[in-house]
């Protein structure tokens, strides 16, 4: 009977091990670390899997073949006080089994948190509310982008800041995170190996708009990174559109995009506006609040976003740094972008 | 209506209530106009000032303090107890005595705040249905998820626990009541007071506290005024939490009947015991954090502000110095009603009672050692990680022991798979769930990358829905016919236990995938990618609430109308089983004598302890007058 029961947990075990391992856990694997942790995780599971299999099975073995029957309704079970030599088993077989993975993790954080190799290319990731910014030292000087570009088969050490509240810097594909903490400098180091635009999330609560604190990183081969630091291409290798030369064409992608290169968030990454088919939700539909505004005052809400608050939202969410992220062509295209889009001009 | 006033109740709460704002007005705008600060009235100061008083005003007027204030006074004190027992429902308005009285107040506030909490549970995931705003803005929904939390923690696990155990412990123990009852009246009416405090923020100027139970600096530091409701209300719950834990410590070692030695005593007992003692040494940090947050909010004391050299990381360490303990608090009571429930309905002495006792204390032991694992990626010093997640995972063992033991105790018995029973078992294999997710938590590089995802939140609904809630249940049901005389509907119990296991399930297990798969918690929108089982998630979730309505109902009328049950209905040992249904209101004609083991299930003839006939001793009886020593 107990061996019998001991066959079901086996079979049990090795089929939950099996279904467990075949789902889509993780996102795709983008640094040198991401296939360790992905394979301590298959071996959690191998560990994890039996132990709640033989615990269901025990207490579903139990309820099956010991349940009250009619008749019995007096009866008791055995007085059973206990077994000395199954408490130390069970006692020394977690033990063992803890002690194995405690090391085997163990290892595997010195490994991953080991200190970069000298000359290990640095960013400095600054976090506020509710964005990310990125300073690269680059042979073409100092560059501040908003969104992460890195260069494939690189290592590279993020420095971690925060200027306000704690946020944490996590590319799910890199599986490594760490808070930014004000006062302090967080960081750590990896090497991304696929090339593609991965996800960065702020994962610790930093208040209203911290759901939508998600940029992109774009690995790049080097000679594109290389492009696209000196700022002489976009990431797809296309010449961004010079100052002035399509001004609806400048405003919209302003609108859309923002201005990678200074930092300057997407005025659709929370904004609605049906002519630039944007529906963020962070900031108020512009459509519907600025129908009766003129340019100069749409003008003087970018540049100054604090002066007036719709009802309903909150004051400090949108960045007022528009008057030195964007250059003053790109401003009066956003302006009168925005402008004729609104009032069905465009 | 003079006369009402004087007298403590209601009427003399709602006046010194009014009194106590019209004095905290006069403090605020006195010290603004003493000092020459404009403006001299400031809403804020008033309301923050408030916060902190009225509610012992409230205290006051309510009659918690009539007793000591007379007695400090030098007055005659009457012991006549005529704030013992309850003869209507109204006396469950008042302050009582009674533990028995204590007891159903604080299960009933805590269900109503489990309720509160648990419509705000739906809103949220009414609001994570699609990706995009559905119904609440950004504010409503971080103060949706922080008061949700709050509520179900402060309000709920711990306190529910307490009054389970304020009812059935003194019982347990042969005891008359707990030792110090004016202490118990006061531990539970500072509860509703900071669960109506943190409802009430939803009106405060800016929304209710919304930096989540964890309440991190600065993000708390610098909120609206609505954070303040939470930073005081954790001070009452936190307070009530102590001062209910000295009691029960005080209770279990001076006041067991003779006969009961330590290892004697249920494991219900041993576990309340464990549990009181995280409370009174850990309940001060959480108490210490907030009390830093709001100086830092009130006064610009700057503790958690690094450009005046305050430190961030601080307020982690010291938080969760308590708050990790917290989940023991809220995990060992229900290891103890599941020990008893287990050994009842299956007919066997619990399993290697001995190591069941130890484990618990192992548990408080190692409890305090593992707090920095909440802070794998917080930026504090790389090298605390490894020895954190080396104890962390040591707490599997112990655990461990528990669970391997109560799989014992069902072995070879006669299993009565009845409605307590069912939530018992169910619980053992929902926390064997949340053990192993706990376990993969505390490897340092696993962590790394699931903390602050959906997978923490899954499991930790596996560890205090799947576990502690199950075992809430289990426990409600299990002493529902020792509390009310009445027996409750078997058939619905059974409906709800089915309902909930599969639907918290469905509600709760896809949360590990997407939080591996890289979705954050506390976020009002996600990617897209997440959408269809967050569609599921909140389908199951509305389920899975509806059906805590067919407990609510069965719980009302079978408290109205149930079958008589009879004083011992699951013919247990314990000696709360011993008396009638519901207890006498001094529980024992005479102290009763303990003679053998609680268990002693299948023993011919044994007996747990022999209730005395004797004339009625001097407790209870007597109503004399002394220089009161309460």
């Amino acid at each position: 009977m107990v061996l019998a029961l001991l066959a079901i947990i086996v079979v049990a075990s090795l089929i939950g091990i099996a279904i467990v391992l075949l789902l889509p856990w993780f996102p795709e694997q983008g640094s040198n670390v991401a296939p360790q942790i992905d394979t301590f995780w298959d071996v959690l599971i191998v560990v994890s899997v039996p132990v709640f299999v033989a615990v269901s099975s025990m207490i579903l073995f139990s309820i099956w073949r010991w349940r009250q029957m009619p008749g019995e309704e007096g009866l008791d079970g055995p007085p059973i006080h206990g077994s000395t030599k199954l408490e130390v088993i069970w006692t020394a077989i977690p033990t063992i089994i803890i002690a194995a993975l405690t090391a085997y993790a163990a290892i595997l954080l010195v490994d991953i948190q080991s200190a970069p190799a000298k000359g290990t290319r640095v960013v400095q990731v600054n976090g506020i509310q509710f964005a990310w910014s990125f300073t690269t030292k680059t042979d073409a000087g100092v560059v501040k982008t908003d969104r992460l570009y890195l260069p494939v088969n690189e290592p590279v050490k993020f420095d971690v800041r925060s200027k306000d509240v704690i946020h944490d810097f996590w590319v799910p594909a890199f599986r490594l995170k760490v808070d930014a903490v004000p006062g302090i400098t967080t960081s750590y180091s990896l090497t991304p190996t696929k090339l593609g635009t991965f996800d960065v999330v702020c994962a610790e609560l930093c208040g209203l708009g911290h759901a939508y604190m998600r940029q992109t990183v774009t690995v790049l081969p080097r000679d594109r990174y290389d492009a696209v630091m000196a700022g002489i291409a976009d990431e797809a290798g296309v010449k961004p559109l010079p100052a002035g030369a399509d001004s609806a064409a400048l405003g919209k992608q302003v609108f859309v995009a923002g201005n990678p290169q200074t930092g300057a968030t997407a005025c659709g990454a929370c904004h609605t506006m049906k002519a630039a088919g944007t529906n963020g939700v962070t900031g108020p539909n512009l459509d519907e609040m600025l129908a009766k505004d003129n340019a100069a005052s749409i003008k003087e809400m970018i540049v100054k976003p604090n002066l007036e608050i719709v009802k309903g939202y909150s004051k400090g969410v949108m960045p007022a740094n528009y008057a030195s992220t964007l250059s003053k062509a790109q401003l009066d295209a956003l302006v009168k972008y925005i402008d004729q889009s609104v009032h069905g001009k465009g | 209506m003079a006369a009402k006033i004087r007298q403590p109740g209601w009427y003399r709460a709602v006046a010194f209530v009014i009194l106590g704002i019209a004095v905290c007005l006069g403090l605020s705008t006195g010290l603004r106009a003493a000092f020459n600060v404009d403006p001299v009235y400031d809403g804020e100061a008033v309301l923050q000032i408030s916060l902190l008083m009225v509610p012992i005003f409230f205290l006051g007027g309510i009659g918690c303090f009539d007793y000591w204030l007379r007695w400090a006074s030098g007055r005659k004190v009457v012991d006549d107890h005529a704030d013992h027992g309850a003869k209507s429902w109204r006396d469950y308005f008042k302050v009582n005595t009674d533990h028995k009285v204590i007891g159903i107040q604080y299960i009933v506030v805590s269900f109503f705040f489990m309720f509160i909490g648990g419509l705000m549970a739906m809103l949220v995931r009414a609001e994570l249905a699609a990706p995009g705003r559905q119904f609440i803005d950004a504010n409503t929904y971080n103060g949706a998820f922080s008061v949700h939390a709050t509520l179900l923690i402060f309000l709920f696990v711990i306190p529910v626990f307490a009054g389970i155990a304020n009812y059935v412990l003194p019982l347990m123990i042969g005891a008359p009541d707990m030792a110090f009852p004016r202490l118990n009246a006061l531990s539970f009416w500072m509860l509703p007071l900071a669960g109506t405090m943190m409802l009430l923020s939803f009106l405060a100027p800016g929304g209710s506290f919304a930096a989540g139970w964890t309440a991190y600096a600065p993000l708390s530091v610098d909120a609206p005024i609505g954070q303040s409701f939470f930073t005081i209300a954790v001070q009452f719950a936190g307070a009530s939490s102590i001062a209910t834990a000295l009691n029960f410590l005080v209770t279990i070692i001076t006041m067991r009947a003779p006969g009961m030695t330590f290892f004697r005593m249920p494991l219900l007992v041993w576990a309340n015991f464990s549990t009181s003692l995280l409370v009174v040494i850990a309940t001060p940090f959480i108490a210490a954090s907030q009390f830093m947050v709001l100086l830092d909010r009130a006064l610009g004391f700057n503790f958690f502000s690094p450009a005046a050299g305050g430190d961030v990381l601080m307020y982690q360490h010291v938080f969760w110095f308590y708050s990790h303990p917290a989940v023991y608090i809220m995990m060992l009571p229900g290891f103890g009603i599941v020990s008893e429930v287990l050994a009842t309905r299956a007919r066997k002495p619990v399993f290697g009672y001995r190591m069941m006792a130890f484990s618990l204390l192992a548990i408080v032991l190692l409890g305090f050692t593992v707090w920095a694992h909440h802070m794998f990626v917080s930026g504090m010093s790389n090298w605390i990680r490894i020895p954190m997640m080396i104890t962390t995972a040591i707490i599997a063992i112990p655990t461990g022991i528990k669970i391997f033991s109560w799989i014992a105790t069902l072995w070879r018995g006669v299993l009565k798979i009845d409605t307590p029973m069912l939530w018992a078992v169910g619980f053992i294999s929902m926390f064997t769930l949340g053990g192993i997710s706990g376990v993969m938590l505390a490897m340092v590089p696993l962590d790394i990358h699931v903390s602050d995802t959906y997978f923490i939140v899954a499991h930790i609904h596996y560890v205090l829905f799947g576990g502690s809630l199950f075992t809430i249940f289990a426990g409600i049901y299990f002493w529902f016919p020792k509390m009310t005389g009445r027996m409750f509907n078997e058939r619905l119990g059974k409906i709800h236990f089915w309902l909930t296991f599969i639907f918290f399930n469905v509600t709760f297990a896809p949360m590990h995938l997407i939080g591996v798969q890289g979705m954050p918690r506390r976020v009002s929108d996600y990617a897209d990618q997440f959408a269809t089982w967050n569609m599921i998630i909140s389908i199951s979730s509305f389920i899975l609430g509806l059906s805590s309505l067919i407990f609510l109902y069965n719980m009302i009328v079978s408290w109205r109308s149930g079958p008589k049950a009879g004083d011992n209905p699951w013919n247990s040992l314990t000696i709360e089983w011993q008396v009638s249904s519901p207890p006498p209101i001094f529980n024992f004609d005479a102290i009763p004598s303990v003679v053998g083991g609680p268990y002693e299930y299948g023993v011919p003839g044994a007996v747990h302890a022999v209730l005395n006939k004797a004339e009625p001793v001097a407790v209870g009886a007597g109503s004399g007058s002394h220089e009161g020593t309460d």
